[in-house]
């Protein structure tokens, strides 16, 4: 039961497996909007071919309560089939992948090229000038490597959000 | 017979009709037998399929607001889906008030809207509106229907999706050539619903702990609401049954009032900020609270971390989202109302512990303390120039509508009047009392009551009033003329916005800001002119008369009762104060708590 007085916030990854219908990314938005909850990351794409079915990944933060209440308003959307909250389930995969432009000659781009080495970052774009790095892993380390990159002449970053899976055997 | 007329055995084979012809095939096949509507370009080919068939009734009204009010006041009244028929554009958008007012209140209504063709969606075109858009935190589901074959499948989902869980309105968009181009008919699924299958069966291990956390306890209450009256009347039946059994007090919210019969001891009338003072403080003081098919609205539960501080609490819903929202509670139980009460008076009689008797004594007679107040009393001067105050107008009428041996459906629209009604209209069954409980929308009352009426042609029906709520949606006289509905209006006319004015003396240093009503019409003469009759009462001498006289009245009537403008709804728990801490009323009481800002910010 969540207390009224635990006023901690937490940050949930939830995923939602959804009927692939018009207007169904709307509806999940817009609850969040609507109500006043907090997006911090989305991703929406069709899984399971074949099923007409989509899988959102949304993370989030809130008091336990506030978790709560997402995951039961998330539940009685009609097109929804499953909400699975992956933080609280356990152990958990989520991951996602940036490209990071980064503009700069001399020591510097010698420098950027040296740390995506050690981010484990792929060169997919050079000019005598720039890079651009594709990186995958957790949101922590993309927020480390940019961070990193913006003194080395960091231009622009497009990031895709957070895909989400429970470890072991266990599904949505 | 039209040659539209129901096959005998449909076969999967058949022929496509137009889909204005599947629509209507398929609303037949899911019982409706009323729509509530209003025309347009859009839907003209719908308008063409009803001309030709006689199975559906149309009750065309003058306002699409008022459409869905009327379909609301028809579902309330017999449990049944209403339904509402309105064209693109400004017929959708008119209708979103009425939507979130069904949305709110939890009723059944299925809404057809015209759209443009599919070629022209977002073109900008004449009357086009982006109404799923528009529609979709209005509703609890929209559909647009882009392609013929899933027209029939999704009129069966939009019928099953409204009754279903927690019920609610539900709208389908109908782009023009949908409905004039062959579809396919597809009969109702038999195959559950993909995706929304809400649970109805209790966990009978958590029944089980209910029953033994109420047969423990000493302080206990029973807190019902709309839940149980959305459940049917079997729902109704089995708390009652539960709560005469356990012999526990219960108070109902706006919206639960008929679930529990009014004129039993038990009862602690209503609760919330304008509720009885037994009731808020039982629930201020209990150590076991049982809430079933409520919500913990912020009109029920005041200043939050004040909340019935003391009490373990089970709460009983349909709507996992709801429990846990406001209020955490103990126990959660999701279900149906009847299906959960039914399972605990069936595990209360198996299990073997006794109650407290000797507590559940004790109790009771705080509880008879605080009802010793009668914080309802009000005082009623008599002979000439005495003002008719508005409880004493209500009181009458609900005796003499009584008395009238007829069986009495009562709808209100929103402010003091309505608090008065839910405070003094004393109601013993359920889906007799239709209110907006959640949106409080002003002009509720009028198409509600049409609805009922078109449902229950025979009996009384009542729109208590206010003077202001009732022009919000006067132009509905029209209709019940059309259908020569003899629907009553019982205005408490008090020349203000009531409870706005009362808001205002009380929070606002007395500066009535826009709140006096002023350049009143003549209502007499307002409802004469619809084809219907009136009569003005001004003295208390003269009220009875004038109540039987609207009873006995064959037509539409508008009763307008000039009441004291001065009188305010007491008690009355100030936004931001706790159960405890209810002002009574001149007279009754020293001290008023004072308001907080926050709570001032509070509406």
């Amino acid at each position: 039961m969540p207390a009224n007085s635990d006023n901690t916030m937490r940050s949930a990854t939830i995923s939602v497996l959804v009927e692939n219908e018009a207007g169904v990314l709307a509806r999940v938005v817009g609850l969040f909007s609507g109500r006043g909850y907090n997006i911090e990351s989305l991703t929406v794409a069709p899984v399971e071919d074949g099923r007409n079915r989509s899988r959102i990944n949304i993370v989030t933060s809130g008091t336990a309560m506030v978790i709560e209440q997402i995951k039961a308003q998330l539940d009685r959307l009609v097109p929804v089939h499953r909400v699975a909250d992956l933080t609280q389930q356990g152990p958990h995969l989520a991951r996602e992948m940036a490209l990071i432009k980064v503009v700069g000659r001399g020591n510097d781009r010698a420098e950027a090229l040296r740390l995506a080495d050690a981010f484990r970052a792929r060169v997919v774009d050079a000019t005598v000038e720039s890079f651009v790095f594709e990186m995958t892993g957790s949101s922590d380390k993309l927020d480390a490597f940019v961070e990193l990159m913006r003194p080395l002449g960091l231009a622009e970053v497009s990031r895709t959000g957070v895909a989400a899976l429970a470890r072991g055997t266990r599904t949505i | 017979m039209s040659a539209t007329a129901p096959t005998p055995n449909p076969s999967a084979t058949e022929a496509p009709q137009p889909g204005a012809e599947v629509l209507l095939r398929a609303l037949k096949d899911q019982g409706v037998e009323v729509i509530f509507g209003y025309p347009g370009g859009a839907v003209l080919p719908i308008y063409d399929a009803i001309f030709k068939q006689n199975a559906i009734r149309h009750i065309l009204v003058r306002h699409e607001q008022a459409a869905v009010h009327a379909a609301e006041g028809y579902a309330r009244s017999t449990g049944r889906v209403g339904v509402v028929l309105v064209t693109s554009g400004p017929g959708a958008t008119n209708a979103v008030t009425g939507l979130v007012d069904a949305l709110m209140d939890s009723i059944p209504v299925v809404c057809l809207t015209g759209q443009v063709p599919t070629h022209l969606i977002g073109n900008d075109a004449f009357q086009e509106a982006d109404t799923t858009g528009i529609t979709r935190p209005a509703t609890k589901h929209n559909y647009l229907v882009k392609r013929p074959q899933d027209l029939a499948r999704t009129v069966h989902e939009a019928f099953y999706v409204a009754k279903s869980g927690r019920p609610g309105p539900v709208l389908i968009d109908l782009p023009k050539d949908i409905l004039i181009g062959p579809a396919p008919y597809a009969p109702p699924p038999e195959a559950p619903h993909r995706s929304y299958r809400p649970r109805r069966e209790p966990d009978p291990a958590s029944i089980a702990r209910a029953v033994t956390m109420l047969k423990a306890a000493k302080r206990p209450v029973v807190y019902a609401g709309g839940g149980v009256i959305n459940a049917g009347p079997e729902a109704a039946a089995a708390l009652t049954d539960f709560v005469r059994r356990a012999g526990i007090p219960i108070t109902n919210t706006l919206m639960g009032l008929g679930s529990f019969p009014a004129s039993d001891p038990l009862f602690l009338g209503m609760l919330g900020m304008h509720g009885t003072v037994e009731a808020n403080l039982a629930m201020h003081g209990c150590d076991v609270m049982l809430a079933v098919g409520a919500r913990f609205d912020d009109r029920v539960t005041g200043r939050l971390d004040a909340f019935s501080p003391g009490s373990r609490k089970i709460h009983i819903d349909i709507d996992p989202s709801s429990i846990n929202k406001n209020v955490p509670v103990d126990l959660a139980i999701v279900a149906d109302a009847g299906q959960a009460l039914a399972a605990l008076n069936a595990a209360w009689l198996a299990d073997e512990a006794r109650q407290d008797r000797a507590a559940l004594g004790a109790w009771w007679q705080k509880i008879e303390a605080w009802r010793a107040t009668k914080c309802l009393a009000y005082g009623q001067a008599r002979g000439e120039g005495a003002l008719i105050k508005p409880q004493y107008a209500i009181e009458r009428l609900r005796d003499l509508a009584a008395a009238s041996g007829r069986e009495c459906f009562f709808t209100t629209e929103v402010g003091q009047h309505q608090m008065w009604a839910a405070q003094f209209l004393r109601f013993d069954r359920p889906n007799h009392w239709m209110t907006s409980g959640g949106l409080g929308t002003m002009g509720y009352g009028l198409p509600a009551a049409m609805g009922v009426q078109i449902a229950h042609p025979d009996a009384l029906v009542v729109d208590v009033a206010g003077e202001a709520s009732i022009l919000m949606n006067i132009q509905e006289l029209g209709t019940l003329a059309q259908y020569r509905l003899p629907v009553k209006v019982f205005i408490l006319n008090n020349e203000y916005m009531g409870m706005v004015r009362q808001w205002q003396e009380l929070l606002h240093g007395g500066r009535y800001a826009e709140s006096y009503s002023a350049a009143l019409p003549d209502f007499v003469r307002l409802a004469e002119s619809f084809h219907g009759a009136g009569m003005r009462v001004t003295e208390v001498d003269r009220l009875d008369d004038a109540i039987r006289a609207m009873i006995a009245s064959d037509k539409a009537f508008i009763l307008d009762v000039a009441v004291d403008p001065a009188e305010n709804c007491f008690p009355m728990i100030p936004s931001g104060a706790a159960h405890d801490q209810m002002i009574l009323g001149p007279g009754k009481q020293e001290a008023a708590p004072g308001v907080s800002d926050e709570g001032l910010a509070l509406v």
